[in-house]
């Protein structure tokens, strides 16, 4: 259910430390963290670090990397590829889901502003909980499922056109920017799938090699599991790879309808 | 998203502010001529119209957002552009229409 304020021990205190940037720097960048630990007790609270842009990469990741190393080796945040491939350092940058390694300091203006990423329980600082996300991954069954034996001593062919039908859902990195920028997965996140999933979910029901197409269909066809999307849209605006799920949910819903 | 959150605003205006002068109007008509005019004076004073005014904006936002969802639901316009660019038009569509409404009803 919608919850407009947070408990108490969620609210940001204004103990926040402030980092400032080396003496002599000429240009700086001001970023806001959200920090909390579980070990201390203590509420969550925005800690301020002035980074110097002519020592730092371009990306935002870049300067989360350098206050890692340099300035505070107790900020905890997910990061792997650095490439915009492996979706681990999703995080809320200026207000917006997005990747903190494909987004370019340089595109922000004025305090640089990241906390987790919304509406997930928070492990520890910018790492929020998604085993409930990865779980609701697994429960579409997202691998080919067939009945007909597979052929012999070769791969189960597809044409290129049937191949075209799964581009802008392959692509997808699961990094849960869009589903937790939806409001509809905000209050029904128990219950309702969510737009990265219902992609995925999708990406499966468009593929021609897959026997399981009535079955997959069985298991959305449900109020909240596919039905909670209102399209708002937020999804497809926050994409970091430019995908566009609420299309993907859409073409679910009408198959949903062809084969009624 | 600000279409979405409209729509239920809308919705929920007309629900509530509309069905509350509607039960008004009704009530006061069969009560007495007394209670009509009272009524009647609310209905005709600029506050009255302020609310008339707010009351047909809210109802062509919620039949253009409405109109939108039907036209999303049956599979068009999802494009991110499409999408921004008919969001807006749901907005400055029902500002002209409830403009429109009121000036013929004003005879302007």
């Amino acid at each position: 259910m919608a919850r407009f304020t947070l408990p108490p021990n969620s609210r940001i205190a204004a103990n926040g430390k402030t980092h400032p940037a080396p003496p002599g720097a000429k240009r700086t960048k001001t970023f806001r963290i959200y920090r909390w630990s579980p070990e201390s007790g203590e509420n969550p609270r925005f800690d301020t670090f002035e980074i110097d842009l002519d020592d730092c990469g371009p990306m935002v990741l870049d300067a989360l990397i350098k206050i890692k190393g340099e300035v505070d080796p107790t900020l905890t945040f997910r990061r792997s590829c650095r490439e915009g491939i492996c979706g681990s350092c999703a995080m809320n940058i200026d207000g917006t889901n997005t990747l903190a390694c494909t987004k370019a300091i340089e595109d922000i203006r004025g305090t640089v502003t990241i906390t987790p990423l919304p509406h997930l329980e928070v492990i520890k600082d910018l790492v929020p909980d998604l085993r409930h996300f990865y779980a609701q991954y697994a429960s579409i069954r997202p691998w080919l499922q067939t009945v007909t034996p597979a052929p012999h001593m070769k791969e189960r062919l597809q044409s290129p056109e049937d191949r075209a039908k799964l581009d802008g859902l392959y692509e997808c990195i699961l990094c849960a920017c869009c589903s937790t920028s939806c409001p509809s997965y905000w209050w029904n996140s128990d219950r309702f799938l969510g737009p990265a999933i219902l992609l995925q979910a999708y990406r499966w029901l468009a593929d021609s090699r897959d026997e399981m197409t009535g079955e997959r269909l069985d298991q959305l066809e449900d109020p909240f599991r596919l039905y909670r999307c209102h399209t708002i849209m937020n999804c497809a605006t926050v994409c970091p790879k430019g995908l566009n799920p609420a299309k993907a949910i859409a073409e679910i819903k009408k198959m949903m309808l062809e084969r009624a | 998203m600000a279409v979405s959150i409209m729509h239920r605003v809308s919705g929920h205006g007309l629900a509530v502010v509309g069905l509350a002068l509607l039960a008004w109007w009704l009530i006061a008509a069969a009560t007495s001529d007394e209670a009509y005019a009272i009524f009647q004076e609310f209905a005709t004073s600029w506050m009255g119209r302020i609310v008339w005014v707010g009351l047909s904006w809210l109802a062509f936002q919620h039949l253009l957002s409405g109109v939108r969802h039907l036209w999303l639901d049956a599979g068009f316009g999802y494009d991110s552009r499409a999408a921004q660019r008919s969001a807006l038009a749901v907005f400055v569509g029902a500002v002209v229409m409830a403009g429109l409404f009121w000036a013929v009803r004003w005879g302007l």
